[in-house]
């Protein structure tokens, strides 16, 4: 058994920040949206814009941790070993095989994750952004060329849209890592601690 | 050099500042005198006076361009030609759903017209000593109009519907002139529709000393502004109008020698009236919602009811007597045979509408859809218009008569001493008939009425920009921002709270639900088959 430091201070301090930022969006933001009414559209409102330029700014010390260190490398998606993955969620988890891929240092996520990953990274979270920011700033853009090709609906749907990508993959997200890990609890207290048992206690748990 | 005073030099500062603190409070329990001149004082006005016009020769010896410069305004002409549209407006030539019209009822409407003696269609509006310096200009509050004396004062003590009006010391009233007051203005202003709030809803006695909640400009305690604050008048001619708004100010504050915007908002409030928070978003507001929007959550908050509903159709129930019934609800009549059904209303919610500030009258003579309900005046604007911006308005609703042969509106002669005033021998027939006569004989109309009356639905938008609220009770986002909120009916834009795209709502949920229906089913499967190897 070996304890592996698989998160720096700076990640767990981000993903966690994080973590609390999106809730409080999602929260907030579909009470904007309509969707309840808890703390009234104007708190809605407000809180909702406080957070958002609070994870603009966590996102930027993020990308810069990224590109800096090179743990960007990260997620880097491959094709290899994906289906072995795939496959196992679908059918090896319940029969008690062994994960097919090996967690290290420098490799920290399988592919599927580095899939998923990415795909907020790149997909859902730019749209949330883009389209946030555009809803703010509406009165500056829409007498510009781009207000005359961009009607406001557009944007709004795209936003809430995003939002729904974004519900779906935490759905996701927590169930796979914070469930699926041996024992089922593994891969959450890695993110709280920092600290991973890799390899040796799996082979035994699994000889066992 | 010393370069601070020695402390005996600040104890007499100080004591001369004390005395100067208290020679100012005694000065200030005795008003200074603002005008330069004593009107009191002066030989011309020592009276007495028989009549309102003898007045008027007395003011015009030292005001020598005054009456000319009435004559000008549209509080003399009641005539407004509205450049947008090209049509003919004003008092003289639209029709409404008060009282219909003008035309064939003068003596009792121009019981407002700051003139004296316009009690038929032979008025010359060229005559000086006609007009009313002191309607405007009387301090003293004892200056009336009597209600059918086409704009004479009672010159003895007169009944009035079970009530005498005292004839005022024309005397004293001259003596007392000043300047235009919330009382002065109100007068006619605050009874517009025949008494005290009917018509506009935003404007009633209320206002003559308002609480700061019902108007936060006007209030005694607070700004005490008058009407003419706002409104400001040059040559006797004021600034805003109803028949030409200007619904959304580009100039923002406007400065000493610049060309005033007022009674604009912005004039004052400028352009981005509101603090920054997080974000700009008030601020961002102001180019497609009028200030008055949320800054007038209510209007008729003053205590007094506005009408709302007004139906001619059931005028004319008389009792045994002869004489019309009249049924009230508490203090407010709900019924009179003179004039038909009423309903009322307090504290009310305006209905919102783009507005560009142009409006168009259903004037005499166009052809209207008896079927559906009418708009005596038609808004224009809508959400792509850059001029316009969302309003609220007192919608007002009713019923009235019109020529059923030609489908057009029409005038009634309601008042009077002859056979054919509604007033007196309450046949709509007859009424109708003399009005239309008269209506084309001044050049309201070139049709002929065609004999035949019937009664239609009618609506008019009254904006609403008066009754100013404290800022603490403006309109809250969610007051729109919401599905059943305050503009629920204004669509074709896209407004966050309120509008949303179904079908990304419900395949949103439904791939939530199904993730987390997936998420759930594969845990379970795992806790059986882990059980099961176990």
């Amino acid at each position: 058994m070996s304890q592996v430091k698989l998160f720096t201070g700076f990640e767990r301090f981000w993903h966690w920040t994080q973590t609390a930022l999106i809730f409080g969006m999602l929260f907030t933001g579909f009470e904007i949206h309509g969707t309840y009414q808890v703390l009234g559209f104007e708190r809605a409102y407000e809180t909702h814009q406080i957070l958002a330029w609070t994870l603009i700014g966590l996102w930027v010390l993020a990308i810069f941790w990224h590109l800096t260190t090179g743990e960007w490398r990260q997620y880097v998606p491959t094709t290899k070993g994906l289906v072995p993955m795939v496959l196992y969620y679908a059918y090896g988890i319940f029969s008690g095989e062994a994960k097919p891929y090996t967690t290290t240092r420098s490799a920290k996520h399988n592919p599927l994750q580095r899939l998923a990953y990415l795909g907020f990274k790149v997909l859902i979270a730019p749209a949330l952004w883009i389209s946030g920011l555009l809803l703010l700033f509406y009165t500056s853009w829409k007498g510009t060329a781009l207000g005359g090709v961009l009607p406001l609906e557009l944007v709004a749907w795209l936003h809430v849209a995003a939002a729904f990508g974004m519900l779906i993959f935490i759905i996701g997200h927590v169930y796979m890592a914070a469930t699926t890990g041996d024992p089922w609890y593994a891969y959450l207290k890695a993110m709280v601690t920092g600290y991973e048992e890799l390899e040796e206690k799996k082979a035994s748990s699994r000889a066992a | 050099m010393k370069r601070f005073p020695s402390p005996g030099t600040w104890s007499s500062v100080l004591a001369a500042c004390l005395w100067l603190s208290a020679a100012a409070a005694a000065w200030a329990d005795e008003p200074a005198p603002t005008s330069t001149a004593d009107h009191s004082k002066f030989e011309e006005l020592a009276g007495p006076f028989a009549t309102g016009p003898d007045v008027t020769r007395a003011c015009l010896q030292c005001h020598t361009e005054a009456a000319r410069q009435v004559h000008k305004s549209i509080h003399w002409t009641w005539n407004l030609d509205q450049p947008q549209t090209g049509q003919r407006l004003g008092k003289r030539w639209v029709v409404n759903n008060y009282c219909l019209s003008l035309t064939a009822n003068y003596a009792r409407c121009t019981s407002c017209h700051v003139g004296y003696g316009w009690k038929d269609a032979s008025f010359d509006f060229t005559v000086e000593e006609n007009v009313d310096c002191l309607a405007c200009h009387d301090t003293t509050g004892t200056y009336v109009k009597f209600p059918t004396g086409a704009g004479h004062p009672p010159y003895e003590d007169t009944p009035f519907q079970g009530k005498v009006i005292k004839a005022p010391d024309l005397a004293k009233v001259a003596q007392g002139v000043g300047k235009t007051s919330r009382a002065s203005c109100g007068a006619c202003h605050f009874k517009g529709g025949g008494g005290e709030a009917v018509k506009h809803g935003d404007m009633d006695s209320s206002l003559t000393a308002p609480p700061k909640s019902v108007d936060v400009h006007m209030a005694p305690e607070g700004l005490n502004y008058s009407c003419s604050t706002c409104h400001e008048f040059k040559a006797h001619d004021q600034a805003g109008s109803r028949y030409l708004m200007k619904a959304k100010s580009e100039t923002g504050v406007s400065l000493p020698g610049q060309e005033s915007n007022r009674p604009a908002c912005e004039s004052c409030h400028g352009l981005t009236p509101h603090q920054a928070g997080i974000g700009d978003k008030l601020n961002s507001h102001v180019d497609k919602v009028a200030c008055q929007t949320c800054h007038i959550p209510e209007f008729a908050r003053g205590g007094r009811a506005t009408k709302t509903y007004w139906d001619w159709s059931t005028a004319g129930r008389l009792d045994a007597q002869g004489k019309p019934v009249v049924e009230k609800q508490g203090d407010l009549v709900v019924y009179d045979g003179m004039k038909g059904t009423f309903e009322w209303g307090e504290n009310l919610a305006p209905e919102y509408f783009w507005f560009d500030g142009s409006v168009r009258y259903t004037l005499l003579g166009e052809t209207i859809d008896p079927g559906d309900e009418t708009e005596l005046n038609r808004i224009s604007g809508g959400y792509d218009d850059p001029k316009a911006r969302i309003w609220p308005f007192k919608v007002m609703r009713g019923r009235q008569p019109y020529d059923k042969g030609n489908d057009i509106l029409v005038v009634g002669h309601l008042f009077g001493k002859d056979d054919a005033a509604y007033w007196k021998t309450f046949d709509w027939g007859k009424a109708v008939k003399a009005g239309m006569e008269e209506a084309k004989r001044v050049g309201q109309t070139t049709a002929d009425y065609s004999g035949e009356y019937g009664f239609a639905d009618t609506l008019m938008y009254w904006p609403i920009t008066h009754m100013v609220a404290p800022k603490d009770q403006a309109l809250g986002c969610a007051d729109c921002h919401s599905k059943d909120g305050r503009l629920a009916t204004l669509t074709g834009f896209y407004m966050p709270g309120r509008d949303a795209n179904p079908w990304i709502d419900r395949i949103g949920w439904l791939l939530v639900l199904a993730t987390l229906a997936g998420v759930l089913l594969h845990g379970l499967v795992r806790l059986v088959t882990r059980k099961r190897q176990a």
